[in-house]
């Protein structure tokens, strides 16, 4: 019989409902307010924008623990994951959710029309579907975009290497918001007259003979917003270093650790600013449906000395692009 | 609390449902076949994306669906090629192709990483038009869709070609010299794997709301823990009772992720809590639960033909 073997198998199940009974408190009270944050992926920049969300909500007067309570889940990478915790987060009545990154944001949004969504770390939440527009939402989902201007990318690289014929162009085709960054770039130095060769690699491990093999055929770089390429920023470093070639990337984080300039977000600020919205949506100030699209208020620029001076180049004449 | 856990019941449910295609199609490579098959990984976000691309274009969503299914045959066609034509070892084969897929699914999307379908017509939602909430609409149609892949699957194993399958699968040598062509029959149960994995990926994807890349990373281990967790819970079962006992595996391992989850695991942790999940649905057979279970977990064989 395989009565003892079902036992077992729901005794084993009943252990973990005990132990999620222990730590999951229902009972809402009025004044606690109860805030879901679902992310994608473990990452420097999107755990900054975690970082700045909390930040920004205490600015608009919620203080986790006082008067706040935050469920977090990471889906660690495995997007099956996804669909579970946001069922987790609507279910537990959540007063309001984060999504960070395109992913998790989508996994939300088509979990719930009614509980209020606010987004970061999305390249373009028009063309994710989260939005009709970015200036009138319209549905229960607003935020912020970490769309840098690309335009001001481009200028700042020709700007370092004026007399460049080619530039190259490296980024992880899977990743969306990647890839919509680098069609704008490559339409860029198509307009400024520049000829472009594009390499993409799919993980870290491709990341070192990409570089290599494009650093032999341009006079520049250029590198998106792209996760797969910021975790491989100090590889990068070391090639683009040795063939002196100078590389403008989208994330600053990049650049301090391995290119040379980036006028970029700084995603501890544009997490801020969500959490400034979030705050707003809470009080009962304002509804996601009219909120418009924020974008990165704080652009800065970066400049890595050390690279600069390997390069040969001073780093006093970078300047950000008008 | 109990009304905590009916929801997270229900979204395991309507999950594990879709997720039993996938322990469907792995059980047939992993099990009947009796190979590793990574092509899992690659046909899984393949499927998502086709019925993606189709129901953007307008094409009705059971159309879309079942269009996922074949474009999953054809990379099971791949590999089963590989494998048995060019005498690839089935582990490499499958890797092989699944590296290859991420390109064609990359192409499929139209190089996009994800294509978004919120706002758009899928199966679910036309089960919602029948006056169904969404959870409960995904679980009937997940139900109709599973038990219609295991009613075809039954009746599929019982004809010639299907017991030929079952028998190379269990004694390649023996099938061979009684005429059986092993070869072709590798080929099919790769092409019949793939096709309920991709089905899977384009049920997700429609139940997420979006098409992604890189969603078939992990989506293996969901397959074959299904399928532990399934012979665990009740051994030694006939191919059709033991497909069934699949989507009730399925839907316990989303079951017991989803109460992980609950439990607030630091998030770094995650992973590893659910590796010790499967390490106990793994030793269970070891305690000696009845007196019948005297062998290893590689005796815990499904099928009595």
């Amino acid at each position: 019989m395989h009565i003892k073997k079902i036992i077992a198998g729901i005794s084993l199940v009943s252990l973990l409902l005990l132990g999620g009974c222990s730590s999951n408190k229902t009972g809402k009270s009025a004044t606690v307010k109860h805030v879901g944050v679902l992310q994608v992926v473990q990452h420097p920049s999107l755990d900054e924008a975690y970082k700045g969300f909390k930040e920004g909500l205490k600015d608009g007067g919620y203080v986790e623990g006082k008067n706040l309570k935050i469920d977090y889940q990471n889906a660690q990478n495995s997007q099956d994951n996804l669909k579970s915790m946001s069922d987790k987060l609507v279910n537990e009545k959540s007063d309001l959710v984060l999504g960070i990154a395109t992913p998790a944001a989508q996994s939300l949004a088509n979990t719930t029309q009614n509980i209020p969504i606010v987004v970061t770390a999305v390249t373009d939440l028009k063309a994710a579907k989260l939005v009709n527009s970015n200036e009138k939402p319209g549905k229960n989902v607003t935020g912020t975009t970490d769309m840098v201007s690309i335009d001001k990318q481009i200028k700042l690289l020709l700007s370092i290497v004026p007399k460049a014929k080619t530039i190259g162009i490296m980024y992880n085709a899977g990743e969306a918001n990647s890839k919509i960054q680098a069609d704008l770039a490559i339409a860029a130095l198509k307009k400024a007259g520049v000829k472009v060769i594009v390499k993409t690699a799919n993980t870290t491990n491709d990341v070192q003979q990409v570089t290599e093999t494009l650093a032999d055929k341009v006079q520049g770089i250029y590198v998106p917003t792209d996760n797969t390429f910021a975790s491989a920023a100090s590889l990068i470093g070391k090639v683009v270093k040795e063939k002196k070639i100078p590389l403008v990337a989208g994330a600053t984080e990049q650049v301090k650790n391995g290119g040379l300039a980036s006028i970029g977000i700084d995603y501890e600020s544009l997490g801020r600013q969500t959490g400034k919205m979030a705050a707003k949506i809470l009080s009962g100030k304002a509804k996601p449906q009219d909120m418009p699209v924020e974008k990165a208020t704080n652009l800065k620029l970066v400049v890595n000395k050390k690279m600069a001076k390997a390069l040969g180049i001073d780093p006093k004449s970078i300047k950000a692009p008008k | 609390m109990m009304n905590t856990f009916w929801d997270l019941f229900l979204s395991a449910t309507s999950q594990g449902l879709l997720w039993s295609l996938m322990a469907i199609g792995v059980y047939l490579t992993f099990r009947i076949l009796d190979l590793a098959d990574m092509t899992a990984e690659g046909s899984f976000p393949l499927g998502g994306a086709i019925t993606t691309m189709c129901l953007i274009n307008g094409v009705n969503p059971i159309l879309a669906t079942l269009a996922a299914f074949g474009g999953g045959m054809v990379a099971g066609l791949v590999t089963g090629i590989l494998n048995t034509k060019l005498k690839i070892p089935a582990l490499l084969a499958g890797i092989v192709t699944m590296t290859g897929l991420y390109s064609i699914t990359s192409r499929v999307m139209l190089n996009a990483a994800n294509v978004s379908l919120l706002g758009k017509a899928t199966i679910f939602t036309m089960a919602q038009n029948l006056g169904l909430s969404h959870n409960n609409a995904v679980i009937v149609t997940g139900l109709i869709i599973s038990l219609l892949v295991i009613g075809l699957l039954v009746i599929f194993f019982r004809t010639e070609i299907g017991l030929a399958m079952r028998a190379t699968g269990d004694n390649p040598e023996m099938s061979a010299a009684n005429g059986i062509k092993t070869q072709n029959m590798k080929i099919w149960g790769y092409m019949i794997s793939n096709g309920c994995i991709a089905l899977s990926g384009a049920l997700l994807a429609q139940n997420n709301g979006f098409a992604d890349l890189n969603s078939g990373v992990g989506t293996l281990v969901v397959g074959l823990a299904s399928i532990i967790i399934a012979e665990v819970l009740i051994r030694n079962l006939a191919i059709g009772g033991r497909m069934l006992t699949l989507v009730i595996g399925a839907i316990v391992y989303r079951l017991i992720l989803a109460l992980v989850f609950q439990m607030n695991v630091e998030p770094s942790d995650a992973k590893l809590a659910s590796a010790l999940v499967l390490i106990v649905c793994l030793a269970l057979p070891n305690f000696k639960l009845s007196r019948k279970n005297k062998g290893e977990n590689k005796n815990v064989s499904s099928t009595e033909n």
